[in-house]
């Protein structure tokens, strides 16, 4: 280590960034005005900083000028501060004596026309850079053990796949699903673009497979109630909502424990048979009759029955039903709580349609053949309302001639319900319909009303090419209106054909509106609970659009799917490998290190009010006793360095290191006192 | 006070997590913007101890700017409430002592709203030219 001496030797380092900071402000003024800054023993300027003879630069003026602070005055610290961090301590340094300027993203791309503003404005951001350089100390950064267990939010295809490959791995996963099976979405499709596999086919060995794995902790109809700790060290609390029916496993557990036999659930389905209550079935888009007591739909995993307590009536008859060898059903069962300990957390909460109903002008719920693209799903699946037989919900006719309206609310920004946004599979999926039409009724023919036909994926043009040829109709415009004729209930379906030039109206048996997809109404409630920012259009923000897709800005929480951003089935199966594998880094590593910003109680200025304990929203203070005084003492591993703390108390007896009060008001004087053109 | 050439200082102190993010966004969007503005990264408006406000106004500055994350996104809870609440305080006290209190202002600026943190800066920039130097400048 350097001899790092009181007195401040700071070295200043500028990054032309090639033409992005060079080009709108001028280095060498900069360069000129740092070397007269109280302090700066060295100022020099390179190419790209960030480069290895960069870095070198750093390293060897540390060494030649006993060097006790550097700045670098180049792109933002939540790019490169971990790169020069790493130079500084190669140089001898401790690594938190390295501050940074941010003189390209807040200030050369956004003064990019004023180079002389632009050059102030980066004067004086070194000039603060340095006043807090002159201030800084050695701190060591917190290694914490990290928990051998994850958490994956939601088990559709992507959480399964997510959990799946971090069991694989040899972590303990919890897969968590509100719903009572696992499955999501992919589980309502009849078949999959471009392949036309069967969703289900498909999809089940990996359901059976996530049921079967032995490191995998299944809990459906389960939803996160609480989230505490930070990476490596997660408290969930897990709300296990009432679900009325015990599996075996629950009925061994009770037997044990109260002394009443029964074998528990076994999916017979005696209960369903019984039931006198009838509810629409959300699976089947509301499309088909489902009882109090239920299974999600025919592949469930696991296999048990779930009662729903808002619509049961509590008459008994299951309970009767199933027997007392069974003994399955619990009426009177309430939600119960179970706390589980991960070292990190995959979020992969789905998607919703947008209610597309609210654009009236295309008629769904008020006309009723106007139906959305995952009710087609069900119709056309063999397994649902219709057992595949696609028929007009008005007459139970085949229909002839439909009508599909991509971009339903998509790519539309007037507001509203509509979605700036492309939702990025309904031109394929609806492509699939089309196909899966002809494919089914003979004669039928297929009209797209489409504004561009987006087939990005792999042997997905191929696939329209396949559609065009066999005979489906495009016709490209944005649909108007869609009005129905009373006694036929055909529906008239109002476009301009930008092709030909002129306005259209075409009559279709039955219309199928490809609606634009939406996050999840809960997603709010949930990435504040995980610390997850969201972008602009209400999806969850990833930690870098390019290259952090899977990370968020809160350690130890990963994204996977659609609660990203719109992304088709593959995407999303790849996407939720990529977190799964950044996710197992810190179990694997088994330890993470934690930037040492923590608030440090200065006892001799504390008066022991204790105002602070209510400020801190981890209860990571305490008041205690010490020398015969009451003194507040921070837990540092509750401690997550906001410094909230330590921007309230009175009496200026708070430390945040890193952010101290006197760097801080450094950084303010230098600015004022010093700075500025005038 | 009205020299011409008079150029306002004002300091705004923003969050690691959601406003230092969105102003980071903006400039890989390219967002134009005045540059009166000198930042200082902390992790949490929450640290924004009142007295970093008192002392930038007594060392003259024109105008300062706290931005954190919208409410209930705050990377730390509750951070930005705190600090939202101390604003009142001290935007009360800079009204007492004949300091027009549109010199400090609060805004919330999400990771992904670069737009926005441009107009933040637009609007600040331009309330401080309005209402001139602080009578506080020692220049």
């Amino acid at each position: 280590m350097v001899e790092t001496k009181n007195e401040p030797r700071i070295g200043v380092f500028l990054c032309h960034c090639g033409t992005n900071i060079a080009g709108s402000i001028n280095i060498e003024e900069v360069k000129n005005y740092a070397k007269t800054l109280d302090g700066v023993v060295i100022a020099d300027e390179y190419q790209y900083m960030c480069s290895t003879p960069g870095q070198s630069k750093i390293i060897d003026a540390i060494n030649e000028n006993n060097l006790n602070g550097v700045v670098v005055a180049a792109c933002s610290p939540r790019l490169h501060e971990p790169t020069f961090r790493m130079a500084t301590q190669e140089g001898g340094l401790n690594q938190f004596r390295f501050e940074m300027a941010n003189i390209r993203d807040q200030n050369s791309w956004v003064h990019m026309h004023d180079l002389e503003g632009a050059t102030e404005k980066a004067k004086d951001q070194v000039l603060i850079a340095v006043a807090k350089a002159r201030m800084l100390e050695d701190l060591q950064p917190k290694s914490v053990p990290v928990e051998h267990a994850a958490l994956v939010l939601g088990a559709g295809v992507g959480g399964m796949q997510a959990a799946l490959d971090l069991a694989n791995a040899g972590i303990k996963t919890y897969l968590v699903e509100k719903l009572p099976t696992i499955g999501g979405r992919m589980s309502q499709l009849d078949k999959t673009f471009p392949t036309l596999d069967c969703s289900q086919c498909i999809l089940t060995p990996k359901m059976v497979d996530v049921g079967r794995h032995p490191l995998i902790e299944l809990r459906t109809y389960t939803e996160v109630e609480k989230v505490e700790g930070y990476i490596g060290n997660f408290t969930i609390t897990l709300r296990h909502k009432a679900r009325g029916v015990l599996d075996p496993d629950q009925a061994a557990a009770r037997a044990a424990a109260t002394g009443i036999l029964g074998t528990g659930c076994n999916g017979c389905g005696d209960c369903d048979a019984v039931c006198p209550v009838i509810k629409p079935n959300p699976f089947e888009m509301g499309m088909a009759p489902r009882k109090a007591i239920y299974i999600y739909h025919a592949q469930v995993m696991p296999l048990q029955y779930t009662i729903d307590f808002d619509a049961c009536v509590k008459c008994g008859l299951c309970v009767d039903a199933c027997g007392s060898e069974k003994n399955a059903i619990d009426l009177e069962a309430v939600d119960t709580f179970e706390e589980i300990k991960v070292g990190t957390c995959i979020l992969a909460i789905g998607f919703d349609l947008i209610p597309i109903e609210e654009k009236r002008e295309w008629g769904y719920k008020q006309y009723d053949n106007v139906i959305t693209g995952l009710e087609f799903e069900r119709l056309i699946c063999a397994s649902g309302p219709t057992v595949g037989h696609l028929i007009r919900p008005s007459d139970g006719k085949t229909p002839m001639k439909i009508g599909f309206v991509l971009c339903a609310g998509s790519r539309d920004n007037t507001g509203g319900v509509n979605k700036a946004y492309c939702s990025r599979f309904c031109c394929m999926y609806s492509l699939k319909h089309a196909h899966q039409i002809m494919e089914k009724i003979p004669g039928a023919v297929p009209y797209l009303f489409y504004m561009d036909i987006r087939s990005f994926g792999k042997m997905y043009e191929e696939f329209y090419y396949r559609i065009q040829n066999e005979g489906a109709k495009f016709i490209r415009g944005r649909v108007a209106n869609i009005l129905e004729d009373p006694i036929t209930k055909n529906l008239i379906v109002n476009t301009e054909d930008t092709l030909l030039g002129r306005p259209v109206a075409m009559e279709m048996d039955m219309v199928v509106l490809a609606a634009a997809v939406q996050p999840k109404p809960e997603a709010e409630h949930i990435r504040q609970m995980f610390g997850v920012s969201k972008s602009q259009d209400g999806w969850l923000l990833e930690a870098h659009p390019k290259l952090n897709p899977c990370g968020t800005t809160t350690a130890g929480i990963y994204l996977a799917g659609v609660c990203q951003g719109p992304k088709d089935i593959p995407d999303t199966v790849a996407q939720a490998e990529g977190a799964a594998s950044a996710a197992s880094i810190p179990i694997h590593m088994g330890e993470v290190q934690l930037e040492p910003y923590f608030a440090m109680c200065m006892e001799d200025l504390c008066a022991g009010c204790g105002m602070c304990l209510n400020q801190c929203p981890y209860g990571a203070l305490d008041l205690i006793e010490k020398n015969g005084r009451t003194v507040m003492e921070v837990t540092e591993a509750k401690c997550k360095g906001c410094g909230t703390c330590g921007g309230f108390c009175p009496g200026g007896a708070i430390k945040m290191q890193h952010f101290t009060s006197p760097q801080i008001c450094a950084q303010i004087d230098a600015f004022l006192l010093k700075g500025g053109v005038n | 006070m009205t020299d011409e050439n008079w150029k306002p200082k004002i300091i705004a102190i923003i969050c690691n997590w959601c406003s230092y993010a969105g102003a980071d966004l903006a400039g890989g969007a390219r967002i134009q913007y005045p540059p009166d503005v000198r930042a200082i990264r902390v992790m949490c408006t929450g640290r924004v101890d009142p007295l970093f406000i008192m002392k930038a106004f007594q060392d003259g500055a024109d105008g300062m700017l706290i931005s954190g994350c919208h409410f209930g996104d705050c990377h730390y809870l509750e951070g930005n409430y705190k600090c939202a609440k101390r604003m009142f305080l001290v935007k009360n006290i800079l009204k007492n002592i004949g300091l027009n209190d549109n010199r400090l202002r609060m805004t919330f600026v999400s990771a992904s709203e670069g737009a926005k943190w441009g107009e933040v800066m637009v609007d600040v920039v331009k309330t401080v030219n309005e209402l001139g130097p602080s009578p506080l400048n020692k220049r």
